[in-house]
């Protein structure tokens, strides 16, 4: 299955991603190539397989609800790009 | 054109645990901006969640509460989408295999009435943080304090017909998950939030028109009033020949209108997929059992319990279980004074009114179970007119001893002797000759209005200390002559 | 008389230090000087942190003096990009973590320092662990010190490279698809996939949570067992560890092989191969039926979809793994962000590479609307049957052998331009991560002078049978004594 310029340019987009228009040929041409090599899984009949999200059965372990963890504001901020009071700081978001 | 109005709830519940679902990180308000947020929290390159077990608990009281299937293999999913307050860029969730699966939940109506409420599902998630908007010059700081408290997401079927339906549901649900322990449900503070999915149809039609989701919807009041706007906006575009636009709106009080959020224009793919970081729940029967055992007496139950037992009628039982700490209260006093009945009738009437007045809760109460119960006992002894019941009742409100130590202290007693009665009724009647020619040539009805006359004069001759009943028989005797 | 110090095993080293015949801070030493004199040529090591290499091999010496020191005690080491350390930048060969410190280390960071080892630093890779050639990374790519012209495979290049190159006996490395073996396998060295769940992820930058993991890469079987020791067990912050029992490796090195069936692909030895490599593999095979193992045909019928089955489910899990690397938190942020977009698309798309971006984009595609059941859903179906197809030979055989790599080194820039090729080289490793199988690669002949690997597959947490085979088979061979000249010997 191939993909077209503007396929690629929307999941680019869901993804926060930009793809210079120079590039996108180049960049539509080898997803349409891997897309056709991913498409090799058709082939194969799954009718009625369970889906398998993890190598093994396991199942969750449960922790106990409990407070472990102190302020760490100061070492986690050290490498935060942009902080103020405490904050993270984004450009204006508006509702 | 008569429209019948459709709407859906999802209630995100913040769930009451000590720490966060997938960190150790304390779960509680009014901290200093990130101070509660650990790496996990942060979405920190290599930090991996895990899961509190207290979370899993109560979601499965929840669904226990309201009868409901529990997963007992539920999964995780991942939701995928890009906002600032969403650490890791998606939020944990759970959306192919859910905690809770259908059940119904039944919702006493004002009427005594019970209306059936189809609850779809409750999964768990974690919280977002939050955005400050107005505190930086062009630009939003983010707090990630609230990222990843546990949340019980609460969906229902296209139930709601009315404003009224919507808000005894969210009421109903408020009272089961306090009753539960599981939440404090504080819609102000945003540990009970709604949103309301509401589309209009030509009264009679099977499907449903487009809908729009109401977000921020924090108190009960706002929820009637997000409903009557958007069901006026939408009714007017239909009207008019319009379309509804499938969208997220924001319901802004200040203005008393909703409005469509751009921030939420784009249209999402959530791109869903089973978190790989987690494995599956499983919830065997036994465990289901347990915490079955450990469930305190419902809502439902105990309102039905309170009619059957103490003979209250349906809707003051219904408002009596409104809170756990109001029906705790209301069996307290009943069995110490064994007036079940008369307790109600205070509970309901002055001292909800007197809390109400001083803006605090049944837990903050000044008048005890044991106090009121001690007051309501003079009532029915006769000692106390209801008059001066409700005096000794402002005294034990403020603080000045029980409705005995009242009593003596004022020697607020009721006259219930014969004697003394009927000495006060003579010097009345005597006073009082015309009223008494009067009444005596009057037919029966207006004799009862006559009647009300010299029962206030004697009243007020015994400074409100007569008992009432013992007048009225009196009087009427020595009316008649 | 004995060999250079940068050539000896851990063991070796282990039992010097013990017999203090040498001192941890003299090791620490040579090895950091080694790589200064030598590592311009490879690029194999992007941060050597000196300083507190000498500390920690101070503190190893004491501990040593005291006679309190662990097998592991002043051991050194070098850790994989990907792993978080405390303190030391951690960047996963990526501009978007250039500037990256962690306030924390991942779980295997701490055990092994825990052990005693000495880290001296942090290795090259594939940016973010995607690619198998070292091609993608943010510092450039690393040399293979058998031929500087050609890779030293991926994403654990620097690993292998420095590990060959004789810079530390030990190193950690990631794999998602085959990051440990075919690195391992390019270089001549030793390494072990352990089985999923069996070494915490904790701390691990993530690529595809359910198939990375983490595994020692080293110059013999001997001391990945001894390493597998220190770096294994269950994990309450991993939700996916395994809650298993871990065993002493070392013990299960003793042991013989007479009866063993090893199961023979016929899948692995398809065109793809290599016919001089598939001919080193037969021969290094002759070696394990010389000592009584039994060979046995065995069909893996879904081999060549499993490459189609991994590049779904490694990017889709990749593309929300990669999520928050958004500038908001930490990492590269660009310049002069123009509203909250502007700051997302820019600071991930000049923060991300090519090959970083190209699977982000796909995984993306796989997940989205209208393709969840027919790319991520059907995946994760074949990846079942996969599963079931090993668990279907593992019915005839103890443990399965091919080849690691369909091929040798290969000249840096071949494969760049055509991503599709550069998939290829992980066709014999990938279907082991998505079943979640150890696996391991050892060094078991040359093809023009450049070492090939011999890939062991195990049963669940049966590493111990790969540990025994692959031991035994050096006790016989020299292969894994093989060093690459890499300019004068010293």
């Amino acid at each position: 299955m191939s993909v077209s310029r503007s396929d690629v340019t929307q999941i680019a987009q869901l993804a926060r991603l930009t793809i210079a228009d120079e590039a996108l040929d180049d960049v539509t041409d080898r997803f349409s190539r891997i897309l056709t090599l991913v498409d090799q899984l058709q082939q194969v009949p799954t009718e009625g397989v369970e889906p398998m999200s993890n190598p093994h059965d396991m199942t969750q372990r449960l922790r106990s609800d409990e407070v472990t963890e102190v302020n760490q504001r100061e070492a986690l901020q050290t490498v935060a790009p942009e902080v103020e009071q405490g904050y993270f700081l984004v450009p204006r978001v508006i509702d | 054109m008569n429209w019948e109005v459709v709407m859906g709830l999802e209630v995100h519940l913040q769930l009451a645990t000590r720490s966060k679902i997938f960190s150790g990180a304390a779960n509680h308000f009014g901290a200093e901006p990130n101070v509660q947020a650990c790496a996990i929290d942060l979405g920190m390159p290599g930090m991996l969640p895990v899961l509190n077990e207290q979370a899993v608990r109560f979601a499965v009281m929840f669904g226990l509460g309201i009868g409901a299937e529990i997963g007992k293999r539920s999964v995780f999913d991942r939701k995928n989408y890009f906002y600032p307050d969403l650490p890791k860029g998606y939020q944990v969730s759970q959306f192919f295999e859910p905690i809770v699966g259908a059940g119904v939940f039944d919702i006493p109506m004002p009427d005594g009435s019970l209306f059936p409420v189809r609850i779809t599902r409750a999964h768990l998630e974690e919280d977002a943080g939050k955005s400050v908007h107005d505190a930086f010059a062009g630009q939003t700081g983010i707090d990630l304090n609230r990222a990843g408290t546990p949340l019980l997401e609460i969906v229902t079927e296209p139930d709601f017909r009315t404003a009224e339906q919507a808000v005894a549901y969210l009421k109903a649900l408020h009272s089961l998950v306090t009753y539960l322990g599981i939440s404090d449900g504080n819609m102000a503070e945003g540990s009970m939030r709604c949103d309301i999915n509401i589309s209009l149809r030509p009264e009679g039609q099977d499907t449903f028109g487009t809908r729009t989701e109401i977000k921020n919807v924090n108190s009960f009041r706002f929820v009637e009033r997000a409903i009557a706007v958007e069901v006026e906006r939408q009714r007017d575009i239909l009207e008019d020949g319009g379309h509804i636009v499938q969208e997220t709106r924001l319901f802004d009080a200040e203005n008393n209108e909703t409005r469509s959020m751009r921030s939420k224009e784009v249209a999402n793919d959530y791109r869903y997929f089973p978190e790989p970081d987690l494995l599956p729940v499983i919830i065997d029967d036994e465990t289901i059992e347990q915490i079955r055992q450990t469930l305190p007496e419902l809502p439902n139950d105990k309102r039905n319990r309170l009619i059957h037992d103490y003979g209250l009628g349906d809707y003051d039982a219904a408002l009596l279980v409104d809170s756990r700490a109001l029906a705790d209260y209301f069996e307290a006093a009943a069995a110490l004074c064994g007036e079940p009945k008369l307790v109600a009738n205070w509970m309901l009437g002055d001292l909800s009114a007197a809390l109400n007045r001083a803006d605090i809760g049944i837990e903050q109460c000044p008048v005890t179970p044991v106090a009121l119960a001690g007051l309501i006992q003079r009532i029915s002894d006769n000692t106390l007119s209801s008059k001066l019941a409700k005096q000794v009742f402002e005294g034990i409100w403020q603080g000045q001893g029980s409705a005995d130590d009242i009593i003596e202290q004022r020697g607020l007693k009721q006259v219930s002797d014969t004697g003394a009665l009927e000495g006060m009724i003579d010097e009345v009647i005597a006073k009082n000759p015309d009223q008494v020619a009067q009444y005596r040539a009057a037919d029966d009805n207006k004799r009862k209005k006559l009647s009300g006359f010299f029962v206030g004069q004697i009243m007020k001759a015994s400074k409100g200390q007569a008992n009432p009943q013992m007048v009225n028989e009196l009087l009427l005797k020595k009316l008649a002559g | 008389m004995t060999s250079e110090l940068h050539e000896r095993s851990a063991l070796e080293l282990s039992r010097a230090l013990q017999e203090r015949e040498i001192s941890s801070v003299e090791l620490t030493t040579a090895l950091l000087q080694r790589i200064r004199a030598r590592d311009d040529a490879l690029n194999s090591v992007i941060t050597v942190t000196e300083e507190q290499a000498l500390k920690e091999a101070q503190a190893a010496d004491a501990l040593l003096a005291r006679g309190e020191a662990g097998p592991l005690t002043g051991v050194p080491l070098l850790h994989k990009d990907i792993f978080c350390t405390q303190g030391v930048r951690t960047s996963c060969a990526s501009r978007m973590l250039d500037n990256f410190i962690p306030p924390y280390d991942a779980t295997v960071v701490s055990k092994l320092r825990a052990a005693g080892t000495v880290s001296l630093g942090k290795t090259n890779m594939d940016e973010f662990a995607m690619g198998s050639s070292n091609e993608t990374s943010y510092y450039g790519p690393c040399h293979n010190p058998w031929d500087l012209d050609r890779v030293p495979g991926g994403s654990s290049g620097g690993s292998a490279a420095a590990v060959a190159a004789g810079f530390a006996p030990l190193a950690t490395g990631t794999d998602t698809g085959g990051s440990i073996r075919q690195p391992a396998a390019l270089c001549g060295i030793t390494g072990l996939k352990p089985t999923y769940g069996r070494v915490s992820r904790l701390g691990i930058i993530a690529f595809a949570s359910s198939l990375d993991q983490a595994g020692p890469m080293t110059r013999s079987v001997a001391d990945a067992a001894l390493m597998l020791n220190a770096m294994c067990g269950v994990d309450a912050g991993d939700s996916t560890s395994a809650d298993v029992p871990t065993p002493n490796f070392l013990d299960a090195l003793s042991g013989d092989i007479q009866g063993l069936r090893i199961g023979i692909p016929k899948q692995y030895f398809s065109a793809d191969l290599n016919p001089r490599v598939a001919t080193q593999i037969h021969q290094a095979l002759g070696e394990l039926t010389a000592r009584g193992a039994l060979l046995v045909d065995i069909d893996l019928p879904h081999t060549h979809q499993g490459i189609a089955t991994y590049y779904v489910i490694a990017p889709a899990e990749a593309s929300a793994n990669l999520s928050r690397f958004d500038g908001v938190r930490f990492g590269y942020r660009c310049d002069n962000p123009q509203d909250l977009t502007d700051l997302y698309q820019r600071s991930r798309s000049e923060g991300f590479g090519e090959e970083v971006q190209r699977r982000i984009l796909v995984g993306t595609y796989a997940l989205s609307a209208g393709f969840y059941d027919a790319y991520f859903k059907k995946a994760q179906q074949v990846r079942r049957i996969i599963s079931n197809d090993f668990k279907q030979a593992f019915e005839s055989c103890d443990v399965i052998a091919g080849p690691a790599a369909p091929g040798v080194a290969f000249k840096i820039g071949d494969k760049t331009s055509d991503p599709l090729a550069m998939y290829m080289e992980d066709v014999y490793t990938l279907s082991v991560n998505l079943a979640g199988l150890p696996g391991m690669s050892i060094p078991a002949g040359q093809v023009d002078g450049l070492p090939i690997g011999l890939q062991l597959i195990g049963r669940p947490f049966d590493e111990a049978t790969l540990l025994r085979v692959g031991h035994l088979f050096q006790e016989s061979t020299d292969w894994h004594l093989q060093r690459p000249a890499l300019g004068a010997s010293q």
